[in-house]
């Protein structure tokens, strides 16, 4: 018993030993770990300046403490939080999908759709224009088709006239 | 007394530019040509007082007149001359001077043109160029004057004014701080004239239609006479963008040249609608359509080109606190309102005089991709727009600043560049008015094949990145296409002529300028397509601390840290500067040497990379830290840029390409004029 008394606090010294060595034999994050995370960020006080890429003493020091988190077993996820809470959202390379933010996102795509739209609507008289000009050649009585239809050749008239005007 | 002179000069040239809007104004209205002509004259005398004035703070800034404000801020003892003229924009007074001078430049040479034809246009062209010209000048005379001076008070305080208050005496600095060291690059020395020459030349365009609304001669003739303008205007914006992309690339030390910077994207914007406007305006010319589209577009433009101005000029992009207490930011903001609002206005009042001519016939014809082709432009621009002001929305409504940076635009826009890459390979094939996709297939099956071919050469290559094969099927294809235009077009002039391929070549080209000008730039973006896939889905990069002849490996390469020597130079700098080895499989290919000056004067480091250029790749290496003492270690950056020369080869193949397509035609009308007034004088000599 008093052996096995002994032998306790020997094998905690041996693992506290042991974990001791552990940790001096993790590796450092190298530069490209650093900058990996480093990249996603902005500077926080400069100008539009990824955080990676900052040349400043301010942003050097962020850089080493972003290699210190990640030497405790930080992250990403949980640096660049780190970094928001510090910083606020600045410092992330886009604004947070929430509140306000969605308008970046949803505005452009919304806008595209209009142009779209707009341009198929440029493209529907031609359409009609294509079926009065059939009209125009097999006559239909009544309705729209027939009223376009004798209505292209008054527009012809009159083109022709003012090409006819401006030649004079 | 120089300086006092400079300034008293900007404010007769202020006065010349009002009168000229007034007189101008007036002959129209009354109507009296020679009040027209007193504006125009008044409009040409902007130029020699504007360059008397520019010359003024040149001398002030060769000389040394530290007691300047201006020149103390841009300039010092031991800079060279060239940096001092160049000086001149090195900072806010002096770039508004110096866009004023050559927005003179460009004003005082549509004047000197033929206006026999036109006479109507004459006097809006007159207000609206007199109108931006009297507000730069104004910026500069109420806000931002670069002929202040430094007063000292007798509690020993500096001011500055440009006349002594009461109390104080000149205060004359013994240096001045020195140009920003990121100015002093070759590509920022060139880069911002082109850019303002860019800017101010589409001043022109607009100019014209606004003369075209206001006198209701709604025709394509504005527009043909500004054809020229416009390309020039787009050259020297697309070189000015350019040589700012080189400029980043070679100083700023990130291994990239586009940022997606709000500054980089207010010079964008512009050139957007300008590239939009620019093929626009071919429907108007061919079938007289999208007289409303075209005339917005040049609007935008120009409320771009200020708006752009103004954002690099007003500190709102710092913060829209910064803008609110700078003086210059809100001038910008009403001028830009007014002339939009004023312009708008116009286009609605004429909207019934500008209704097409004909109509869209075929989703295949050539206008219709014309038209697609300005939906992804303007597509483009929103993203853009909105990229850039969301962040001053979102500060003015929540307080809180956020950053819209390089992921938001390059998703957004990806897709849009490659459809426009599309467009511009199958655009070209289809027919004014009419077109089918058999007609299109037809012109199209060989250069497909041979596209497919291509990719599967690049598969077997390895190529696996999923979006470089879409990109690159899509390159190659419109490459393709766009090279067999130019051998059909050449093969029909040989058969035809029996000339030589050579031969054949340069004549299809000289009596066909603008259509294979068009195609070069085709090619040329095709070529700046290539080296930005290249550099955006492969680029890679590593940083590490190495000892002397110790390596880092990146791309395949190998990077050796041989030595480093630091020196203090007569320019009052500091140099770091390393010597590395660069190594491909144990063979030596060359010996770079990347380095970092300090500026004393400025108090400023700047990184200049080692670079080896290959038309395969770069490798660019930063010298990121080293150990101050024994120089035993240092930290480099490599990055290995896969393709990128091809973005310069690119771009030296555009301006070619633009040269070709801007160079002037004989002028078809006075062409004949002259063969009539030939023939009658035979005839009248036959008599």
């Amino acid at each position: 018993m008093k052996k096995l008394l002994w032998t306790i606090p020997f094998v905690l010294v041996l693992a506290l030993l042991w974990k001791g060595h552990v940790a001096a034999q993790a590796p450092t994050p190298s530069d490209d770990d650093v900058n990996l995370v480093a990249k996603q960020l902005f500077c926080p006080v400069c100008e539009n300046t990824p955080l990676d890429v900052c040349p400043t003493q301010a942003c050097a020091q962020w850089r080493a403490l972003i290699r210190q988190k990640l030497g405790e077993g930080w992250t990403d996820a949980q640096i660049k939080q780190y970094f928001v809470d510090q910083y606020g959202a600045r410092v992330l390379s886009e604004p947070p999908r929430a509140g306000l933010n969605w308008l970046v996102y949803i505005v452009p795509p919304i806008l595209f759709v209009v142009g779209v739209v707009i341009l198929v609507r440029t493209f529907r008289p031609a359409e009609n224009d294509t079926y009065s000009e059939s009209a125009d050649t097999t006559p239909v009585s009544g309705g729209e088709s027939s009223s376009e239809g004798a209505a292209a050749p008054d527009e012809y008239t009159a083109r022709l006239e003012d090409e006819l005007k401006k030649r004079n | 007394m120089i300086a006092q002179f400079g300034y008293f000069v900007l404010w007769i040239s202020l006065a010349t530019s009002l009168f000229a809007v007034g007189a101008a104004v007036y002959g129209y209205y009354k109507p009296s040509q020679r009040w027209v002509d007193s504006a125009r004259n008044a409009m040409l005398l902007s130029f020699p007082l504007l360059t008397l004035s520019a010359l003024t703070l040149i001398y002030l800034i060769s000389n040394n007149h530290f007691e300047i404000d201006f020149v103390y801020a841009v300039t010092s003892r031991s800079m060279p001359t060239y940096l001092k003229v160049t000086a001149l924009w090195g900072g806010q007074a002096g770039s508004l001077l110096f866009w004023s001078w050559l927005m003179s430049v460009f004003a005082s040479a549509v004047m000197l043109r033929k206006w026999d034809r036109d006479r109507e246009f004459l006097p809006w062209v007159i207000v609206v160029s007199s109108i931006t010209l009297a507000f730069f000048i104004s910026l500069i005379v109420f806000y931002e004057n670069p002929f202040a001076r430094y007063w000292q008070n007798f509690d020993g305080s500096v001011i500055t004014a440009m006349f002594q208050p009461n109390g104080s005496v000149p205060f004359i600095p013994a240096d001045g701080r020195g140009l920003n060291p990121l100015l002093r690059h070759p590509g920022m020395i060139i880069h911002p004239p082109m850019l303002y020459l860019g800017f101010v030349s589409f001043v022109i365009p607009f100019a014209f239609s606004i003369a075209a609304l206001v006198t209701g001669r709604t025709d394509d003739r504005w527009i043909r006479i500004t054809r020229r303008w416009t390309l020039v205007a787009w050259l020297f914006l697309s070189m000015g963008l350019v040589l700012g992309s080189r400029w980043a690339y070679d100083v700023l030390g990130w291994g990239g040249f586009w940022g997606w910077d709000p500054v980089e994207i207010a010079a964008f914007m512009p050139w957007l609608t300008g590239t939009a406007f620019v093929h626009s305006v071919m429907i108007q010319e061919k079938r007289g359509m999208f007289k409303h589209w075209n005339t917005l577009l040049i609007i935008l433009t120009y409320s771009l080109v200020i708006f752009g101005t103004f954002l690099t000029r007003s500190g709102v992009l710092s913060s829209v606190h910064a803008f609110a207490q700078s003086a210059i930011g809100p001038a910008f903001f009403i001028f830009i309102g007014v002339t939009f609002i004023a312009s708008a206005s116009l286009l609605i009042y004429r909207w019934n005089d500008l209704k097409s001519e004909s109509k869209l016939t075929s989703v295949f014809s050539r206008e219709a991709f014309f038209l697609l082709n300005n939906l992804f432009f303007i597509s483009i621009l929103i993203v853009c727009f909105w990229g850039v002001i969301f962040p001053l929305i979102s500060e003015l409504a929540t307080g809180q600043k956020v950053t819209v940076g390089p992921p938001f635009y390059e998703r957004a826009t990806g897709p849009l560049f490659a459809a426009l890459i599309f467009l511009m390979g199958i655009a070209p094939l289809s027919a004014w008015g009419h077109s089918t996709y058999k007609t299109l297939g037809r012109a199209m099956w060989k250069p497909a094949v041979a596209a497919v071919v291509a990719e599967v050469a690049v598969i077997a290559f390895g190529l696996r990145n999923p979006y470089a094969l879409v990109g690159f099927l899509i390159i190659f294809l419109s490459l393709f296409i766009t090279l067999h235009e130019f051998w059909r077009g050449i093969r029909a002039r040989s058969r035809a002529t029996s000339e030589n391929f050579f031969l054949s070549s340069w004549r299809l080209v000289g009596r066909n300028r603008r259509r294979y000008g068009g195609y070069i730039i085709h090619i040329s973006m095709i070529l700046m397509a290539i080296g930005i896939l290249g550099i955006e889905l492969f680029q890679t990069e590593t940083q590490g601390t190495i000892a002397q002849g110790q390596s880092l490996n990146v791309g395949g390469y190998t990077v050796t840290y041989k030595d480093l020597a630091i020196f203090d130079t007569a320019d009052a700098r500091n140099v770091a500067r390393a010597v590395v080895e660069v190594s491909k499989n144990g063979k030596v290919l060359a010996e770079l040497h990347p380095r970092r000056d300090y500026f004393y004067e400025s108090q400023q480091p700047m990184t200049i990379p080692g670079v080896r250029s290959t038309i395969e790749s770069d490798l660019y290496v930063i010298l990121v830290d080293w150990q101050p003492i024994l120089a035993t270690g240092a930290t480099f950056k490599v990055y290995y840029n896969p393709l990128v020369n091809w973005l310069w080869a690119g771009s030296i193949l555009f301006i070619f390409g633009a040269l070709v397509a801007v160079w002037p035609d004989k002028d078809p009308e006075y062409e004949s004029a002259r063969e009539r007034a030939k023939s009658a004088q035979q005839t009248s000599a036959a008599d």
